[in-house]
């Protein structure tokens, strides 16, 4: 049965109750006038994609309100913190506000590609869709990172520090990038201004031209990804208004709550003001960043801090590029056994990384100080083949022995890879103290 | 192809060019601010103290050049940047285990420089030490990378 938008746009006009001019215009805008019912179950989607919409735009506003007090020097940058929490209105809780959700933004964004992911969404028609989502994940990252800075305080110093020396090991540009990043040696007034402008400026526009195109393409892959696809003709379908509509009103209330509820708790951290020559110990990089300082207690900074980001990035980017026999679009976790082999994939590597990480502690360095190559081979080139050399093994027996197709393989290494990181970066932030050695979270 | 599809073609790889242009002049406008923002910096050589002041055995933090000055049994002076070179932290000595200890990923870095523990992958960089009418200066500009301690490193009165 085919419904003409015009007929049901112009009775909702019609009628009173919701006849308003935002709703037509920008409601209508986003969404189709009918959508299938499957689409949307709360756990389909999970309705992460908006709530990082509505996310965004808090930190749009919120960021401009702290734009009329906050100075980008390292003289003042402090001070203007210390003031927007003590003498201006209600500017802790917007500081807080922006804190927060700028890390919800960063565990969503998160989610929303493990969603993608486990609903196979990331295959054409919706190539360009994921690429973007791709770029979108990075762009929030880095808006958070750029943010981190800002309070010029002993705490984004030092983790700013440690994550732009990372890229001193990137061969050939890497030592260049980072004094144009940091605007000179050291992480300094210059490197204060460029993050600003980053974080206020090139970013968010980024994210704003990019989430109109993101929405967009949602729309013209006939909405978000079920089973059968979106040209099924009998699918049973339902009024966007107000099955929808309502829907992610509920939802934005209960986040906005949720955020205002954490910000009028709990302040959020500012430490003592930046000082060069001293660090903090442990000094840790923000958080999201903790996998990757951990990988570094254990490799060379080469591998750790370039080669393995690197290669994770470009594999998100070319997973839609893999070409699948069977088409399990729609379907949470690809079958049942998929389901079962990512549980246990994510099982194992539960246990595994934590002994991996208490053996490498626990072994003495078998590499003498500073021998640059024999560190490079012994502590990277090995590892990394030895690694890459298991996992082909285990892909073979998945698919030889344990019958798994190739959606479910798929699903399984990435399940590995993502469950991996995320124990490094638990370890890096709870079981690390004094001097980064190894200790239980209530001891540090 | 017809003309309109070829005008079109031309539009674009003028759109390309133009952009590119772009794209060159704002890195243009970047890279060259930052340097000469790096000039105003002037006076690199840092006096840090008489000759006399400085003992044999000693180690003497200087945290506003962000170095350490250290001053060897033999006479021998070596100004050791502050600077992790594992991650750019600031190391620390540990006057009681006489080494430098880095609180960021906890390499350590004896009396010379050179790396005692891992993770950091070269010996700690060095500055310039000049002496001059009894006066220990230290040349910020020329900062020395270098892979493990030489006996050419040491400065001598
Ligand atoms: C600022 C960040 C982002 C915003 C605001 C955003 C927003 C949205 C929204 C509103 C949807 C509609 C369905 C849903 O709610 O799940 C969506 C779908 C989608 N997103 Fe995002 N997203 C963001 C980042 C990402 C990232 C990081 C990825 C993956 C790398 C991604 C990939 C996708 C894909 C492929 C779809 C289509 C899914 C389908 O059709 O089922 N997005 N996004
Ligand atoms: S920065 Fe010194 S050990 Fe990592």
């Amino acid at each position: 049965m085919k419904q003409n938008p015009q007929k049901v746009n112009s009775s909702l006009t019609g009628s009173k109750v919701y006849a308003g001019v935002v709703f037509r215009n920008l409601v209508l805008h986003l969404h189709p006038v009918r959508i299938p019912k499957k689409s949307i179950a709360f756990n389909h989607t999970f309705g992460l994609g908006g709530m990082l919409a509505l996310l965004f735009v808090l930190q749009a506003f919120t960021g401009i309100l702290l734009r009329f007090v906050y100075q980008p020097s390292p003289e003042k940058a402090y001070d203007s913190i210390l003031s927007i929490q003590q003498d201006v209105f209600m500017g802790q809780f917007v500081r807080n506000i922006h804190h927060t959700a700028g890390m919800l933004m960063v565990v969503l964004v998160f989610f929303h590609l493990l969603r993608v992911v486990f609903t196979e969404a990331y295959k054409p028609p919706r190539r360009g869709n994921w690429i973007i989502g791709v770029v979108l994940l990075l762009l929030v990252i880095f808006s958070n990172f750029s943010g981190y800075l800002l309070p010029w305080d002993q705490l984004s110093f030092w983790a700013v520090t440690v994550a732009t020396s990372m890229l001193d090991y990137l061969p050939f540009i890497g030592e260049k990038l980072m004094l144009v990043i940091r605007g000179g040696e050291d992480v300094g007034a210059i490197t204060l201004l460029n993050f600003y402008n980053f974080h206020t400026g090139i970013f968010p526009l980024s994210i704003v031209i990019l989430m109109a195109f993101h929405f967009w393409k949602v729309r013209k892959a006939g909405g978000v990804v079920i089973p059968g696809g979106a040209g099924d003709k009998d699918i049973e379908k339902v009024q966007v208004y107000p099955n929808l509509v309502a829907r992610e009103f509920v939802v934005a209330l209960v986040l906005l709550a949720l955020i205002f509820l954490v910000s009028s708790l709990r302040n959020v951290p500012l430490l003592e003001r930046a000082n060069p020559a001293l660090s903090p110990n442990p000094a840790k990089a923000p958080w999201y960043f903790m996998g990757i300082q951990e990988l570094l207690m254990h490799l060379h900074p080469f591998f750790a801090a370039i080669l393995i980001p690197f290669l994770f990035i470009i594999s998100l980017f070319s997973l839609t590029f893999l070409r699948f026999r069977e088409d399990r679009a729609g379907i949470w976790f690809s079958s049942d056994k998929g389901k079962r082999l990512s549980k246990k994939i994510a099982l194992v590597t539960l246990l595994l990384v934590p002994v991996l990480v208490l053996a490498s502690e626990l072994i003495p360095d078998m590499v003498e100080a500073s021998s640059g190559v024999r560190a490079f081979i012994i502590n990277g080139l090995i590892p990394f083949f030895m690694f890459l050399f298991l996992m082909a093994l285990f892909v073979l027996w998945l698919s030889r022995k344990g019958n798994y197709n190739m959606n479910e393989i798929v699903q399984g290494i990435f399940v590995f890879i993502i469950s991996s990181y995320l124990v490094l970066m638990f370890i890096g932030i709870w079981f690390r103290g004094e001097g980064m050695e190894l200790c239980w979270p209530w001891m540090r | 192809m017809n003309r309109r599809s070829f005008l079109n073609k031309i539009w674009i790889w003028i759109g390309v060019v133009a952009g590119i242009e772009f794209l060159g002049l704002s890195l243009s406008f970047l890279v060259s601010g930052k340097k000469r923002g790096e000039r105003h910096n002037s006076d690199r050589l840092k006096v840090i103290g008489r000759l006399e002041d400085i003992k044999p055995g000693e180690v003497y933090p200087y945290s506003n050049g962000r170095l350490y000055l250290v001053r060897h049994s033999d006479g021998g002076m070596l100004a050791l940047s502050l600077k992790c070179t594992h991650l750019g932290c600031s190391i620390h000595w540990n006057e009681d285990e006489d080494k430098f200890i880095c609180p960021c990923h906890s390499s350590e870095f004896n009396r010379f420089g050179d790396v005692l523990k891992p993770p950091a992958p070269h010996a700690l960089d060095t500055y310039k030490v000049i002496v001059k009418e009894g006066k220990v200066m230290v040349d910020l500009d020329k900062k020395i990378r270098r892979r493990k301690f030489e006996k050419s490193d040491l400065t001598y009165a």
